[in-house]
């Protein structure tokens, strides 16, 4: 029901034809995101893995590209219904946030997108949610592949206990990445691309833990680009940082959305107006409005949308 | 009224309750450092040379003796006791004192300690020429000297009250670089040789044992075998050679009694007058017996001489233990912690481990003879090693068999405190590595267990400790009271799993309780104590201190 709404949106906003933005810093593995699927995946040597084969056959009709679909989605924690028959469609290199009260199933529904439910015995799936076009549910998902591929950022920065460098090479070496040239260019490349090279270019071998929360929140989103994932889940992402630092993170946001496309959830409608392009009202496991984010702000289209946004409860 | 009502302030304010836990805390330092104290007291002033007194006592039926030696102790004995003894005390005097007197000598006197009532002792003095002999067996001998010989020949000197001790030290000296020599000789290439042989014997009946011998490789051996041989009666007869030179050199000691006692300089350690040393030179003295102690082995029943091979053992010992303990704890650990289901029976399974730290630790060692040595050893014999039996190899109590026991018995420590240590990795980093496409194994290996590993080294540390100071299991496993070599040595594999070892702790034992000279050994026991816990203590030291810089490189956020 809600995708009869947002559909026509989606068309009007980005027609087909934008000109993709260019790769910076050299960022010629970008091309492999092409949707024309003639794209070279000319990543670094030895890098395992290889996006073709997962790739749609061939662009949609029209508009912009659907990244992520999600059919019928539903999820309990073992009898508790979590996440209701969520249907929607997710637009590519696109902001789209999240918002609703607290308990709504916005962080559960995020943790859908990467599999991170699959941590919990209890947790119950049913549904699908479709990466271009694949079931991410399907029993022939390798995991680990999806996860690459959407990446994560957590509430609270979660930097491991390495130095600044070997955070951002983590998911490099993971994928048999060894020669130092290749970490080196991709670490420095992932760094600069969120923000964060001029304050750590002189210490990348000091510990990750000596960085305030701010720029740890910052690492983390390098670690997280450094493998050059097509989505990145953000999850409340400046929800335990101060002002300035989450002007940081929000400009950030807004740089990477030309390359990413990127979920929010976020506590603060403010936010969710400032740096989405879509936003979905999530409200006891229901989702209840998906729309364009002036759309939804300016004229809600359901009664609960509306009490939220002003204040009415939540 | 007042008083009442600060009273119950005071008592409110929680005063009493830090006074209390503060003074528990002094009782246990006070008892810890007062134990130490004891031993190292004890123990410690055993090496510190002693003046020999020459005593003359009357004995009770009136005859008088002349004593030398050492006054070792001293004790109050009732008047009534002494009286038994046929010393009467003036009336009133309700107690007197006795001396125990070390006279050495044991292979003149057949006792080397005395105790002496002091009403019978008429003089005490302190002749400077009185020399200590310190041998290698009989204990020590003390005398006059008045005679060098060599070759049974006295040395004639121009001194006129005997020969100087100069002249002693020279030819002790000679004698100590020929001692080195036939060690060598024996240790190395006499030991190589015959460790080959053994070998070819053993390489010959493996070739039996698998029926149709090749002639050719029979003959070779054989071949090698008698060249091996000779090399063997050639190192002999230089080793007789030697031998012979060794004797050469005796001294003469003119003993309390009156009578003469030749003592040969290879019997001999060291000789001194310790009347007429100075505080330095006893200093130096005490050094090089702290440093023999340490270093030398044992001699006469383990009651003289070093504790080297015993703390060599234990050592090693403990290192193979913690080699084998620690990557078995922890896999257990992280099975238990991160793929097993949590649910009755994984708390069923915790139990049991938790609980298997608390069976006494002989039940270890019962089972460890009877399952790793019997039944393992037995059939690592059977199927690797045919050609030895029926002599065992792996089929007797040995190093390994004391390590892998240990072993079981500090597992559970390290599944513990591995848990635990798993369990604080917060759930915050773990997402954030498998988020980046890590599978679980891959976050353990390169994210969990390197944040855990401080934790596994608290583990290692409480393991460490115990292993250290336990005994009874080891008894059973592969512990002797005197090992005829040392487990490690420069025939190939070098390491030797399967040989026995000595242990400190046992070695308290056995020269404390299973000791025929119990004087003598008593100050041993303390300075063995003293040194195996500071072994315990250097090792747990060693263990924190690579905790401790772990704990700094894998410090995450609080949070």
């Amino acid at each position: 029901m809600l995708r009869n709404i947002e559909e026509p949106a989606l068309k009007a906003v980005d027609p087909k034809g934008v000109a993709r933005p260019t790769a910076p810093h050299g960022f010629e593995g970008f091309d492999a995101r092409a949707p024309d699927g003639q794209g070279v995946d000319t990543r670094a040597p030895g890098s395992s893995f290889s996006l073709q084969a997962q790739r749609p056959e061939a662009p949609p009709a029209a508009g912009r590209r659907e990244c992520l679909e999600v059919a019928g989605l539903g999820l309990y924690y073992g009898e508790n219904k979590a996440l209701n028959a969520i249907t929607m469609s997710i637009p590519e290199r696109q902001v789209t946030a999240f918002i609703g009260p607290s308990g709504c199933g916005k962080s559960t529904l995020l943790r859908c997108f990467n599999r991170m439910n699959d941590l919990y015995d209890h947790v119950r799936i049913e549904g699908e949610i479709r990466l271009f076009g694949h079931n991410i549910y399907a029993a022939d998902t390798p995991v680990s592949d999806l996860r690459r591929r959407v990446g994560m950022v957590f509430q609270k920065p979660n930097p491991f206990p390495k130095s600044i460098y070997e955070n951002v090479a983590y998911g490099l070496r993971l994928q048999g990445v060894k020669k130092r040239r290749v970490l080196d260019e991709a670490v420095e490349r992932a760094i600069k691309r969120a923000a964060l090279w001029d304050e750590v270019k002189d210490r990348l071998n000091d510990g990750a833990m000596t960085l305030s929360g701010g720029q740890q929140q910052r690492l983390v989103i390098a670690r997280a680009i450094a493998i050059e994932p097509e989505v990145l889940l953000l999850d409340e992402p400046a929800s335990a940082l101060d002002p300035i630092s989450t002007l940081k993170i929000e400009d950030l946001i807004y740089e990477l959305k030309t390359e990413y496309t990127i979920l929010i959830v976020t506590h603060n409608m403010q936010q969710a107006a400032r740096v989405s392009d879509h936003t979905a009202f999530m409200y006891l496991g229901d989702l209840i409005e998906f729309d364009e984010t002036k759309v939804l702000f300016t004229k809600p289209k359901r009664k609960q949308t509306e009490d939220y946004i002003t204040g009415r409860y939540g | 009224m007042t008083g009442r009502a600060d009273w119950k302030e005071w008592v409110r304010t929680g005063s009493p309750w830090v006074w209390l836990t503060a003074g528990t805390v002094s009782v246990s330092l006070c008892m810890v450092f007062g134990l130490l104290l004891l031993i190292a007291v004890n123990g410690m002033g055993h090496f510190w040379p002693g003046r020999i007194a020459a005593i003359d006592y009357r004995e009770p039926d009136g005859t008088k003796v002349k004593l030398y030696g050492e006054i070792v102790d001293r004790e109050e004995v009732p008047a009534a006791r002494l009286a038994e003894n046929g010393y009467r005390l003036p009336e009133g005097v309700v107690s007197g004192e006795r001396l125990l007197i070390k006279t050495g000598n044991r292979d003149v006197y057949g006792l080397d300690y005395r105790w002496l009532a002091a009403p019978g002792i008429e003089r005490i003095d302190h002749p400077a020429a009185l020399l200590a002999v310190e041998r290698e067996e009989w204990g020590n001998a003390y005398g006059y000297l008045i005679e060098v010989r060599e070759d049974g020949r006295a040395i004639t000197t121009s001194d006129t009250d005997g020969p100087p001790l100069t002249e002693v030290q020279a030819r002790l000296d000679r004698k100590q670089a020929l001692k080195e020599q036939i060690a060598h000789l024996e240790r190395g290439r006499i030991g190589a040789v015959s460790y080959t042989i053994e070998q070819l014997r053993l390489e010959g009946r493996a070739l039996e044992l698998r029926g149709e011998p090749d002639p050719h490789a029979l003959q070779a051996i054989a071949e090698e075998r008698l060249a091996l041989e000779a090399e063997y009666e050639r190192l002999g007869v230089e080793l007789a050679a030697l031998a012979h030179e060794i004797e050469r050199d005796a001294l003469q000691l003119r003993l309390a009694g009156g009578e003469d006692l030749t003592i040969p300089l290879a019997k001999v350690v060291r000789v001194y007058r310790p009347n007429e040393m100075g505080i330095f030179d006893k200093l130096g003295h005490y050094l090089t017996k702290l440093a023999e102690f340490a270093t030398d082995e044992p001699r006469e029943a383990n009651t003289e001489g070093g504790i080297f091979p015993a703390i060599f053992g234990t050592v090693l010992m403990v290192f193979i233990m913690s080699l084998l303990v620690a990557p078995f704890g922890v896999v257990a650990a992280v099975y238990l912690r991160e793929y097993a289901k949590q649910g009755p029976l994984t708390r069923t399974i915790r139990i049991a481990v938790n609980n298997l730290a608390g069976v006494p630790s002989i039940v270890y060692g019962v089972f460890g003879l009877g399952f790793f040595v019997y039944f393992v050893g037995g059939n690592i014999d059977r199927v690797f090693f045919p050609e030895a039996l029926p002599a065992p190899t792996f089929g007797t109590p040995g190093l390994l068999w004391a390590s892998l026991t240990l072993a079981i018995l500090t597992v559970p420590v390290v599944i513990v405190a591995t848990e635990e240590g798993l369990a604080r990795i917060p759930v915050a980093i773990r997402e954030g590595s498998l988020a980046l496409g890590a599978t679980k194994a891959e976050t353990l290996w390169r994210i969990v267990l390197p944040m855990a590993s401080p934790a596994l080294m608290t583990g290692l540390i409480l393991a460490v400790a115990r292993a250290a100071g336990e005994v009874a299991p080891l008894m059973m496993v592969g512990v002797v009271k005197l090992a005829p070599s040392l487990a490690v040595d420069g025939n190939f594999p070098f390491l030797h799993l399967d040989r026995k070892i000595m242990h400190l702790g046992f070695h308290i034992y056995d020269v404390g309780f299973q000791s025929p000279n119990v004087e003598a050994a008593r100050p041993l026991v303390y300075a063995t104590a003293l040194l195996l816990v500071v072994i315990v203590v250097v090792l747990n030291l060693a263990a924190i201190r690579i905790r401790n810089q772990l704990r700094e490189k894998y410090r995450a956020s609080e949070h």
